[in-house]
């Protein structure tokens, strides 16, 4: 294992690794750092990978711990899908969908928070809390109950009820709090001051975060170990596009891949697009914006790691759009309709931005496109509501004849 | 105009371990430079270049001072003063 400190991003100090997140000198975030100079045979390495468990757990070596933890939830190894029809209706060359609905709680935060979990456990934490817009909430409910640990979870009071209901039977504190997910995410690192716990997206952040590059290793080795052309990817704090950019970079440093970091595509939604707004106007930081979308999990009005994400975006050519409403919803009817795959209306973030690059002709026909699908359409069921019907008839040949048209689209 | 500011555990090293204290001002500007005077060394982790550093946030009545005057922002007498660090969160 190479994990080796907590190094600020900013000014480059370094700490030991504890339940800390912010540098002490500059406020700066921490991230975790690694040596990695003992893993030098890529041949070897890529061995190894693949013969480890099917988990995010293969990927250890680049995971923020001295030795594997055990965990009581199994994450990751979703499947990457070759969506020929997608690729098709939007005239482009190669589109592939991770679909990262296909883990235990339905979204990525399985990922990040089954290693903080982790960390959490080995820091001597008995109680485990977040700031969430949903899909945290589900995971961390979740894996705090399968550890045995207990949990609070704060959440914005006007959250979809299936994200509600779904964290609440895990049987965690569920508080809702009357504010947008911002006054949460504040209240929490206020919180996170004076009680013993740990916050996974407060002081255990640096850890938490680790978990997203699995998005990264995952899509390459699902490739053959080769990097895509480009990856269209949701952006709420910016801390999972940032991440999956640090995961193909440091298989490259390594040379488990070769070639260069693909073009990085942030998709977020018109109604809270502060980071699509700062990449429009050329800023380096994000001014904040008072969220007003149905793509409530991507509803960050202050992201964290906004600036990073803007770094990412810029140094590898590509961009940060955001996308109507209306467009949204389109974006998760086009995925359902040509893969089969019923995304949340963050996924419908991604397609849409997906389908306004290719209509702006960004895509080249070469091109290998990996779309990142971060969670489950069965969470945010009133997205689309309106758009769906049904014909109702007796139970009659005749009446389905009557009232059914030959080649019916409903 | 007497104004509470709570002050973040990262800089309580320069506070004696206080986490919260009471100045005057009319601004939120004034109120930090008032705290900065009271506590040495509090300016340069805060500020700098008298602007405020990119991952720190500073919240006046509960409400970022980005969606009000920024450093000009009013605060009136009994108001809070918050001071965090913007890099929790998603």
């Amino acid at each position: 294992m190479s994990v080796q400190g907590l190094r600020c991003k900013e000014c480059g100090e370094v700490y030991d690794l504890e339940a800390i997140y912010v540098c002490e000198q500059c406020f700066g975030p921490l991230e975790v750092s690694y040596d990695h100079s003992a893993l030098d045979d890529p041949a070897e390495l890529r061995r190894k990978i693949q013969a480890g468990p099917s988990s995010i757990w293969r990927y250890a070596d680049f995971l923020p711990f001295e030795r594997r933890p055990k965990t009581a939830l199994e994450v990751g190894l979703t499947p990457l899908i070759r969506a020929e029809r997608l690729a098709d209706q939007l005239g482009v060359g190669e589109v592939y969908v991770k679909n990262d609905a296909a883990n235990p709680t339905h979204s990525f935060k399985d990922r990040v928070v089954n290693v903080a979990i982790a960390k959490a456990k080995e820091l001597g934490y008995d109680v485990v809390a977040c700031a969430s817009t949903g899909n945290l909430a589900n995971a961390v409910a979740a894996h705090s109950a399968a550890a045995g640990l207990d949990s609070y979870v704060f959440v914005p009071a006007d959250l979809e009820e299936q994200k509600i209901l779904a964290t609440g039977v895990y049987g965690t504190k569920l508080v809702a709090v009357r504010g947008t997910y911002d006054d949460v995410n504040r209240l929490c690192t206020e919180l996170s001051d004076s009680r013993p716990w740990a916050f996974v997206n407060v002081n255990l952040r640096p850890y938490y975060a680790e978990g997203s590059k699995t998005l990264a290793f995952e899509v390459a080795e699902q490739l053959g170990f080769e990097l895509p052309d480009r990856v269209v990817c949701p952006v709420a704090s910016g801390s999972l596009f940032t991440k999956i950019a640090r995961g193909f970079e440091e298989w490259l440093d390594l040379g488990l891949l070769e070639g260069s970091l693909p073009v990085f595509n942030g998709a977020q939604a018109a109604g809270c697009s502060p980071v699509a707004d700062a990449f429009a106007e050329g800023h380096s930081v994000c001014r904040p914006a008072k969220p007003n979308t149905i793509a409530k999990s991507l509803a960050i009005g202050n992201p964290a790691d906004g600036v990073f994400a803007l770094d990412v975006a810029r140094k590898s050519g590509g961009s940060i759009d955001s996308v109507t409403e209306e467009e949204i919803v389109d974006g998760i009817r086009l995925l359902a309709e040509t893969t089969g795959i019923f995304t949340e209306t963050a996924g419908g973030v991604t397609v849409a931005v997906l389908r306004k690059l290719a209509e702006r002709g960004d895509i080249a026909e070469h091109e290998r496109v990996v779309v990142y699908i971060t969670g489950e359409g069965l969470k945010t069921l009133d997205a689309v509501r309106g758009i769906v019907g049904t014909y109702e008839i007796e139970p009659a040949v005749e009446s389905f004849t009557e009232r059914v048209p030959a080649h019916a689209t409903v | 105009m007497a104004v509470v500011v709570k002050i973040p555990t990262q800089l309580r090293a320069l506070t004696g371990g206080e986490g919260e204290t009471e100045v005057e001002g009319s601004s939120v500007g004034e109120v930090l430079e008032a705290l900065f005077e009271r506590y040495d060394g509090l300016r340069d982790r805060i500020t700098e270049d008298g602007e405020l550093r990119r991952f720190v946030n500073v919240y006046a009545g509960g409400e970022d001072i980005r969606f009000g005057e920024g450093l000009a922002t009013p605060v009136n007498d009994g108001d809070e003063v918050t001071i965090l660090p913007a890099v929790a969160g998603g």
